[in-house]
This record gives structure tokens, sequence and C-alpha cells, in this order.
């Protein structure tokens, strides 16, 4: 081990010798990856030696491995040392501490988004902390969780201020060789968000993050951390858009979530990054590894996510229920439109007695775009009194698209009660004529179904979100029917 | 109101309607009767602008317009309402959702302002009420988990909301208990007006009893066969169709 780090010394001066130092002001790194590249990143944002010597060691890990190619889906290969690892916006060399220090074309590029920060953090009571290609351009709503004892911050403040809990809980969810996108993730990553909610404490606010592609041919590594303490509680929303662009972009992120003895950490997604055109054309990659685990007795963790956007998605929102009496749910509505391909679902492991979870998929395909539902429901043999239902609903519109479903399980103890239903479902040619026979407009009638379809699910969202979650898959199925 | 000349229409390639002439006034109940497979409910969704049906020959015109070159949510704003045999069901959405968008629908075609929520409610409480339906019918999702008699309460109940022109009930008395039939009939004759019109399509005269057509016709072999009053109907009852029916053609 000792030779490793002297290695990673040796590293992290060879660097300044070929002179990365100079890029490190500069706005983006060049293409390509190497253990150079990872240490100028860590160099970049002033890191401690443990997180350095983390990230070489999932690099190292990563290069072992092999790209999985069990999801069903299809792209072309991507060229790992064709992506610039790092890219932030021009700003100054010091970090801005309020909104008035925000790059103003920043700020403008939000508006244009439709994302006016300030405004809407204040008017819905969200705390923002935006994650504008990789680097934190502004938090809010920072001193009313402090008074909690709330801890909210890009994930970079928290290596900088909390280096202890980084330190303790980074990688302990999802270690740095989990899979071929987490090693990648955790070599590269360069920012994203970090919550800690401290011992009986419930979040005062629902915490917000807007994330945002921007620069071009720049792979996007997001890294989020959320431990809710002891009898802690948080709610914690997470949504994207991103501008159109041609070129395929990666996006491999990982989130973390932790929760102790009797916390509740409820995380939700409405996901809408650039599909693609209609022709397939561009559209982000999003090879994405979340996990939560339930360590504490009667934790419960929630995920919900609407996954409209990606070209391609891959994601498994999971949850390793350890503690006794934990719950993990899982409620996702999927949608893939064109040439979409979507891969996701999610693993509940049960390995603590009497543990709980509820899988609730919906997936909505239409175009020529192939949805898959992949779901893992494991019960280890420590798991007695374990206790899962999932249910999983697809819908088809029109007749070029698929649906998958590979639901499986493994079931250890035989205490355990599992429960599966699953339907297809085409958009009812009835339904649609139902709703048209009553004046109703095609595009409406298919909004209305469709909504109605996923409804347990939006359900599930804050209520600001599962608005903005409606009005998304309008757009996202515009003209798939009709 | 409703004019169809020499209608023919064909579903997967087989001729389902071969040549329908009708004529329906303004004020006047029609009833189409007729065997199974008679084209009863062809004729009622070619009507209301069903896509997986061809026409293949004739005209139908509606209020002067013609209708068959209308959008089926076309047909139903400027008035045209289907009563369906079989009201589908459509999971996770409000039965009340629905229907206020559909009058919204309609009234924006015809220049009106949206209703308004709460008078929306008012409205469909009271006409709930006239249909017995119960208040669960507000919250419950369309048509689901409703049992046969409660969906053509709802078919019926939507019409009432709507009040079209011209209604076309396709067999909305099967499957009716007595008592549901009666609140049904009381519904349709409560639509009964000088300036609309409705169609029964039915397969018995049970529901006759109770809506007073002023014709009766039977369809058969995609055509209309016969047509008289009410005394038709129940010729029929006693007789059956048979010797209404068209021979077969080879």
């Amino acid at each position: 081990m000792s030779s490793k780090s002297q290695e990673v010394e040796a590293l992290v001066g060879q660097k300044y010798r070929h002179g990365f130092i100079t890029d490190i002001e500069s706005d983006s790194l060049p293409p390509g990856l190497d253990e150079d590249v990872v240490a100028a990143i860590s160099k970049k944002k002033h890191e401690p030696e443990f997180l350095l010597k983390w990230r070489l060691k999932a690099f190292r890990h990563w290069q072992t491995m092999k790209e999985p190619t069990w999801a069903h889906v299809h792209y072309k290969p991507i060229d790992y040392q064709d992506i610039s690892y790092y890219s932030a916006p021009r700003a100054p060399a010091n970090a801005p501490k309020s909104l008035d220090e925000v790059d103003p074309k920043l700020l403008a590029t939000y508006e244009k988004l439709g994302i006016p920060l300030h405004e809407r953090a204040r008017l819905a009571g969200v705390a923002v902390d935006a994650v504008f290609d990789s680097v934190s351009v502004a938090t809010t709503f920072k001193e009313k969780l402090g008074k909690a004892g709330v801890i909210f911050c890009s994930f970079s403040d928290a290596v900088r201020n909390h280096p202890e809990l980084i330190e303790r809980y980074l990688g302990t969810v999802v270690p740095t060789g989990d899979n071929f996108f987490a090693a990648l993730n955790s070599a590269v990553f360069s920012d994203g968000s970090f919550v800690y909610v401290p011992p009986g404490v419930r979040c005062p606010m629902e915490l917000s993050t807007y994330f945002r592609i921007n620069a071009a041919k720049t792979g996007q590594f997001e890294r989020t951390l959320i431990i809710a303490a002891e009898g802690a509680s948080v709610s914690y929303l997470e949504g994207c858009t991103a501008p159109m662009r041609d070129e395929n972009q990666l996006h491999a992120a990982v989130v973390e979530l932790v929760a102790l003895d009797d916390a509740q950490i409820k995380y939700s997604t409405v996901q809408n990054w650039y599909p693609g055109d209609e022709n397939g054309l561009g559209g982000i990659y999003n090879f994405v590894t979340k996990r939560g685990e339930c360590r504490g007795r009667n934790s419960k963790i929630s995920w919900t996510q609407v996954e409209t956007g990606s070209a391609i998605t891959w994601k498994y929102p999971s949850c390793v229920l350890k503690g006794e009496n934990s719950i993990g749910e899982f409620y996702s509505v999927a949608v893939a439109n064109n040439y979409q391909q979507a891969d996701t679902g999610t693993k509940m492991i049960h390995i603590g007695k009497n543990t709980k979870s509820t899988i609730v998929s919906k997936g909505i395909s239409a175009g020529h775009a192939e949805n898959t539902y992949r779901g893992l429901v494991k019960i280890l043999p420590s798991a007695s009194g374990a206790r899962n239902f999932t249910q999983c609903d697809s819908l088809l519109m029109g007749p070029k698209c698929a649906a998958h479903t590979f639901p499986y399980m493994e079931v250890k103890n035989p205490t355990a009660t599992v429960e599966h239903e699953a339907s297809t479902s085409k958009i009812g040619e009835d339904q649609l004529f139902y709703c048209l026979q009553r004046g109703i407009s095609a595009e409406d009638a298919v909004n209305m179904i469709v909504s109605g379809f996923c409804k347990v699910v939006f359900k599930e969202l804050p209520m600001e979100f599962a608005v903005e979650a409606q009005n998304l898959l309008s757009v996202s199925l515009e003209g798939a029917v009709g | 109101m409703l004019e169809i000349c020499d209608l023919a229409a064909r579903v997967a390639g087989k001729e389902i309607l071969n040549g329908v002439n009708l004529t329906v006034n303004a004020g006047e109940v029609h009833a189409i009767m007729g065997p199974n497979g008679s084209g009863k409910s062809t004729l009622a969704q070619v009507l209301a602008g069903r896509e997986d049906y061809e026409v293949t020959r004739g005209s139908v015109s509606f209020e002067g317009h013609d209708l068959l070159a209308m959008r089926a949510e076309e047909r139903a704003r400027a008035g045209l309402f289907l009563g369906f045999q079989y009201p589908v069901e459509i999971p996770g959405v409000n039965n009340v959702y629905l229907l206020k968008a559909a009058l919204n629908a309609k009234r924006k075609a015809a220049g009106e302002p949206e209703v308004d929520a709460y008078d929306f409610l008012a409205l469909i409480r009271q006409k709930m009420k006239f249909m017995q339906m119960s208040e669960t019918f507000l919250t419950r999702g369309v048509n689901e988990g409703f049992s046969g008699g409660e969906k053509k309460r709802n078919e019926v109940l939507q019409m009432l909301v709507l009040e079209p022109k011209l209604a076309i009930l396709d067999e909305t008395d099967s499957g009716l208990d007595i008592d549901a039939l009666k609140v049904v009939s009381q519904g349709v004759n409560s639509l009964r007006d000088p300036a609309r019109a409705v169609v029964l399509v039915t397969h018995y005269q049970r529901l006759l009893d109770y809506v007073i057509p002023d014709y009766v016709h039977v369809l058969s072999g995609g055509r209309i066969v016969k047509s008289g009053d009410k005394s038709l109907a129940q010729e029929l009852e006693r007789r059956g169709y048979d010797w209404v029916m068209e021979p077969k053609v080879a």
C-alpha cells in the first residue's frame, strides 16, 4: 500500500512537471483520460490526499473493467479518450459567494431554460444548489438550512468543509469498483451535491438541484451523497434538462444515499435530458448508478423517478435493506419516444429481518423506442419475514416500439413473500376513440390516458414536481399518436 | 339533421354496410333494430368517425355539413354523441376530469369560454342526482371498475352534460336491470327536444317501451330493409327477425 501511495505522490509531482498546472486556471482539460488527468482534476479542486488516492484506485480498477453489454440498449462504442473530463464556466478564479457574483450570462442561460433560480427558490421555498457543467455556481437558503444543522452544499464544498463526512461515507454504498460507469465516475467526478441531515432533524424544506449539461463534448460526472442520520428525514429533488445539441454526450453520475436508524430519505428525479432528434441523432447517454442503503433499523429510502429524456438511459436506483424493518420503495415512469432506449429498473436487496420493498414501474414506449424494465429482488437468508411487491406495467403507443420486462428474483429465505404483477397494454385505440368521440383532441387524449397510467407514480412526487413531470410527459410524447 | 345516402363501409376488408339510407330530422327519435351482425354498431361507429372503418360509398350530411369529411372530435364538438355499447375503462383518469375536458372542448369550438369549475360541479351533481348515481362517481376513474349498468348510466350522464344535437345510443339498454333501464330511459327522454334527435340502436324492443320511437328501422345485411313506427318493434318482438331479413346472397 505504501508503495502505492508513493506512486500517487510521484504522479502528483509528475503532473506538475508535465505542466498540468498551467491548465488548472483554464476552463477545461483537453480530451483524454489517464492518471495525470485524474490527478489534475483532484488538484484543480484542491482535494485532500485521501480523495486523490481514492480516485486513482477507482481509475486503476476502471482500466481493468469492460463496458457492460447486458443492457438492452444499442449504441456506437464510446471513445473514452475523446472526452474532456473537466470543464468549468468562465468565471473569476474564486468561486462566487452569492448570486451577484455569478456570471450574468450563466444566469441568463438558466432563465432561458425556464429556471429563474432565485425567484423559483424564493417562491417555492426550495433551496437550489445549481450544478452548471460540473461546478456549483450558486447555493441558496444555506442559512435557513444551517440553522437546522442541515448541510446542503456542492460536493466540492463538502470536500473542503466536511472532509471527515466525505471520508466516512463516500463509496460506502457504491464502491469504486462497483461497475464500469461507477468506477469511471469515482475517478473523474467533478462536482455534485452533498446533504447531511443531523440526528433527529427533519429537513425544513425540499432540497432541489438542477443539473445542466452545456459545454460540448464534456462528459458530466456528478457525485451525490446524502446522509440522513438517526431519526432524520429529507426529501431531495433532482431535475434535469439540456439544450439541443448534435453530439452524443456521456453522463455517468453516481448517487449514494445512507439512511441510519429511523431515518428517511425521499429522492425524486425528473430527468429530461436531450433525447436526440426524431431520427435518433444526438442525445445524452445516461449511465447512472443510484443506490441507497437503509443502514439503520426502521429506516426508509424511497426513489421516485420520471425519466423522459436521454438517448439511452441505463439506470437502476436501488435499495440495500440492511437495517431491520427497513423499507425500500421505487416508483418509476420511464418514457421512450422516437429512437430512445431505456433500460431501467431497480434492485431491492433484502438483508435485514422484516424488510419491505415496493416497486411500481410504468414504462411508456412510442415511435421506434425500446423500453426495458430490469429489476432484481434479492432476499438473503438473513432476511426472514421480508416482503416485496412489484408491479410493472408497460404502455405501447404505435406499432414500432417495444417493451421488455426482465424481473429477476432470488429468494433465499422461506419466510419471505414476493409478489409480482405485470401488464403490457397498447394505448387503446378504444380509449383514444372514446376521448375523441367526446370532442377531446388526440393530443389531449393521449396526455390524459398517459397521465392516468402514471398516476400512482406521480402521486409520490412532491406537488410542484408532479406538475412539472406531467408537462414533461406531454412534451415528450408530442405527436406520438394521431 | 342527419341524412345518410347509400352509405357503404367495410372493416378489415369485409363489407359491413351496404347502401344505408336514412333521414333523421330534429325532434325525432329513431330506433334501429336488427339481428346480431347486421351492421348496427358499425353504422354507429362510422357515423362517429372511427378510423378502422372504411367508407367505400355514399354520403352523410349532418346539419348541412359533410360529416364524413370531419374528424371524430370535430363531429363530437359539432354535437354528435355516441353512447358506447362497451364504454372503455381509462384507469387513473378521473371521470369528472374527462367530462369537463369534453365539455370545454365543445365550448371552445363554439367560441364559448371554459366552464367555471364551481358551476361545472353544480351541474354535474344535478345530473348525477337525476341519473341516481352516487357521489363516488366524482372521484373514480373513467369507467374504472364500473359494473355494466354503471357504465351505461355514465354514458347517459355524459350525454346529459354535453347536450348533443344528435345522440346515437348503441345498445345502451343491454345489460341493464329493469330499474337501471328506467333510469337510463328517463335520462334519454329528458333530452328529447324539438331541436335534438336521438338514434337508438337496440337489439330488443324492451327499451322502446320507455323511450317511444317515432320511427323503427330494421337493419339487415348492411342495409335498412324495413321501416315503420313503434308497432314494427312490437311485431319484431313477436315474430323475430327472420321474416324481414334479406335472403343471403352467395
